[in-house]
């Protein structure tokens, strides 16, 4: 080893490093990403060189926003904790978020069930045994009043994880501030409403794509109007990335269904600087904590680029890609439930350096059942500890010009533009779509993954190593199967009361609407102070657009 | 003598729409020389159960991560039986509790594995418990 430092990476290698490696190897002949992405042993001022930190990174709050989209970031307001939760009936899940907001979260997350996720009724024939167990139970506007009972609207920003019936349980919870008395353009909040990750990922469906686009694009122009602090969708990443795809699969196809938003509000005649505001998004985190730092730098990024240069968007709240982070639950394991924990934190503090404006921590016993209250007590005060313990929050983006990181976040930007350029080809992201082209990358990246990890190529720690024999089982959360009898017996009873003639008339209103091509959320709105179900108006809008029927690859 | 091929059916059942896990058993299934059958997404434990009779299978390999494993395994095998296919193996995983595991085992499900569960332990599993029925085709 020569005493003179060296000057560059080449004389170092020679140097210092040859020496080291003649004498063993490392510990692996490659290192890469949970994602596969190949990583290099070091990473130098050599590796930025052609980039320009004022081009490329800007400062906070400007453009290209890459170090965060607000000035002061986590110094001036932490990021929004919010918890997603919804299990049982409507009066189960708000004893939750009573409980969530007494212990200082400060946003509400509803999780609904997957009958309502699909836009059907707990009486449906396919809803057997599905009612209430993986969210919160709502058939109509009763369920919504039970849910936020001792919930002042005006007082709360709530996010709604709903996608195809959307417009339905949105309507709901804007007749629901009516009765509270809160008026419509101040409320806050967000539905997911990302209709193209369903196709792609989450397959939680009801119409082909074209026709769910138009209910979309109705939203938008109806909030532009009337709801205007209203975040219309949540273009998300998150299930795409738990369908198994990389980060940059997760970067690149969520971005290019953002894409697809702008472009069908475009092409609905709307503003861009008007609806683009209120589109946010929302990421993965998983364990690979630079990649994901780095995935979630280059996505703020490139929407800069992509709002400003392909759609000359102006106003630079249009640029700004704001996001929600949760951390990712196809990492936690069902052996050893405690160490999900550890991952949980890990992934969490990568959102926070990743510039999250709102984050989910998961539940230690999500790998086994829905959270229980301690698990999800656990789960908050980790983002509390982050928040308020770590130093994390004190600084705006602290990793900028770590070499490797911005090495990273310029490779996750290449990766996915190469993958955004293979959709324009193919015609955008519908007809992308249709091909099955995201759905066929994310299965081909997914089974990858699962041999990596058969093989121990990607140690997952009690699972493919240190395993321990006759593990404790943990106390999970249980839904009692009366759930599903006692919410078919408050629909049929509220059925028996409403208006019948006045909800027949909403409903073929609804269906005129859908053929006319007039903005759907009006007469949704009117059926659902009505007391319409989810599921008939769904029914009514499907005996239009038709159901969608998916080509399963594998 | 060709030893007949051993058929597998796999699929999801109720509105639960997760399928990463279902599309890497039937991948896997298919590269381990099964011969494999995917039923597609949001199938009712009747077509489930149709489909099985009418494809002839072995086993059948349910998927599920709603929750609503103890409602519609159940239904599966009661419908198998009904109609004279008892004899079909039903496996199956997901997010099940373990409890849960030993009251599906009661009511016949054969193997139920857990997140972490690798594909070599399932096609162990189906390699060792899995043969072709008697008189099928």
């Amino acid at each position: 080893m020569s005493n003179e430092p060296s000057r560059n990476r080449k004389d170092w290698e020679l140097n210092t490093l040859g020496p080291v490696l003649a004498r063993g190897p490392e510990r692996r002949k490659e290192f890469s990403t949970v994602s596969s992405l190949p990583i290099e042993r070091l990473y130098t001022e050599e590796d930025l060189d052609g980039s320009d930190p004022l081009r490329d990174l800007g400062l906070p709050g400007e453009y290209p926003f890459t170090r965060g989209i607000h000035p002061t970031m986590y110094r001036g307001r932490l990021w929004t904790m919010r918890q997603f939760s919804g299990f049982g009936s409507a009066a189960d899940t708000n004893r939750r978020y009573h409980y969530l907001l007494e212990h200082g979260q400060t946003g509400l997350s509803v999780a609904f069930d997957l009958p309502t996720l699909m836009g059907r009724d707990s009486d449906d024939a396919l809803s057997e045994g599905e009612v209430g167990r993986e969210g919160v139970a709502i058939d109509t506007l009763e369920d919504m009043e039970n849910l936020f009972r001792g919930i002042p609207l005006d007082q709360v920003s709530t996010s709604m994880t709903i996608n195809s019936p959307a417009a339905v349980l949105f309507a709901m919870y804007l007749a629901l501030a009516e009765k509270q008395g809160v008026p419509l353009e101040t409320l806050e909040g967000t539905i997911q409403n990302d209709i193209l990750k369903e196709y792609i990922a989450q397959k939680e469906w009801i119409y082909p794509p074209r026709p769910s686009i138009r209910i979309i694009t109705d939203i938008m122009g109806f909030c532009a109007e009337r709801v205007p602090k209203w975040n219309t969708i949540s273009i998300s990443g998150y299930h795409i990335r738990e369908a198994g795809s990389t980060a940059a699969q997760e970067l690149a196809f969520t971005l290019a269904d953002g894409l697809g938003y702008i472009q069908a509000g475009i092409e609905a005649g709307l503003d861009v600087d008007v609806f683009a505001p209120r589109l946010s998004f929302f990421f993965n985190s998983h364990n690979d904590f630079f990649e994901e730092i780095a995935k979630m730098r280059a996505a703020r990024r490139m929407w800069a680029h992509f709002m400003r240069e392909r759609f000359g968007a102006k106003n630079p709240a249009s640029w700004k890609l704001r996001f929600h982070t949760q951390t990712a639950g196809c990492s936690l394991t069902a052996q050893q439930p405690y160490n999900n924990v550890v991952r949980v934190t890990i992934q969490a503090l990568a959102a926070v350096f990743g510039g999250t404006q709102s984050l989910h921590t998961n539940s230690l016993d999500e790998s086994l059942a829905l959270p229980t209250e301690d698990a999800v007590r656990i789960a908050l005060r980790t983002q509390q500890i982050i928040a308020e313990e770590s130093g994390a929050a004190n600084v705006v983006d602290p990793l900028a010009g770590s070499y490797f990181v911005e090495t990273l976040t310029n490779r996750m930007e290449a990766e996915a533009l190469a993958l955004i350029e293979k959709i324009d080809l193919l015609g955008g992201i519908v007809a992308a779509i249709e091909a099955g082209f995201p759905q066929k990358e994310i299965a081909d990246a997914s089974y990858r993954y699962q041999q990596q990890v058969d093989t121990a190529e990607k140690v997952v720690v009690g699972v493919n190593r240190y395993q321990v024999a006759g593990e404790d089982a943990i106390d999970v959360l249980k839904i009692p199967l009366e759930v599903e009898v006692e919410q078919k017996r408050r629909l049929a009873s509220r059925k028996a009361e409403r208006n019948g003639p006045a909800v027949a008339a909403d409903l073929s209103a609804i269906g005129e609407a859908a053929r006319k091509g007039s903005n759907l959320m009006p007469p949704i709105l009117q059926a659902v102070r009505d007391y319409a179900t989810v599921g008939e108006i769904c029914g009514a809008m499907k005996a239009v657009f038709g159901e969608y029927r998916e080509v399963s690859v594998f | 003598m060709q030893e007949p091929r051993i058929r597998i059916l796999v699929g999801k059942v109720g509105l639960d729409g997760h399928d990463r896990g279902v599309k890497i058993i039937a991948r896997a299934l298919r590269d381990a020389g099964y011969e494999v059958i995917y039923t597609g997404l949001h199938q009712t434990p009747e077509m489930v159960a149709t489909t099985a009779i009418q494809e002839d299978v072995d086993a059948v390999g349910l998927s599920i991560l709603s929750g609503a494993h103890n409602t519609l395994f159940p239904r599966v095998l009661g419908i198998l039986k009904e109609r004279g296919a008892g004899d079909v193996i039903v496996f199956g995983g997901g997010i099940i509790p373990r409890e849960d595991i030993l009251t599906l085992k009661e009511a016949g499900v054969r193997e139920v594995f857990t997140p972490g569960a690798t594909t070599s332990e399932v096609i162990d599993w189906v390699r060792r418990n899995v043969t072709p029925r008697a008189g099928a085709r």
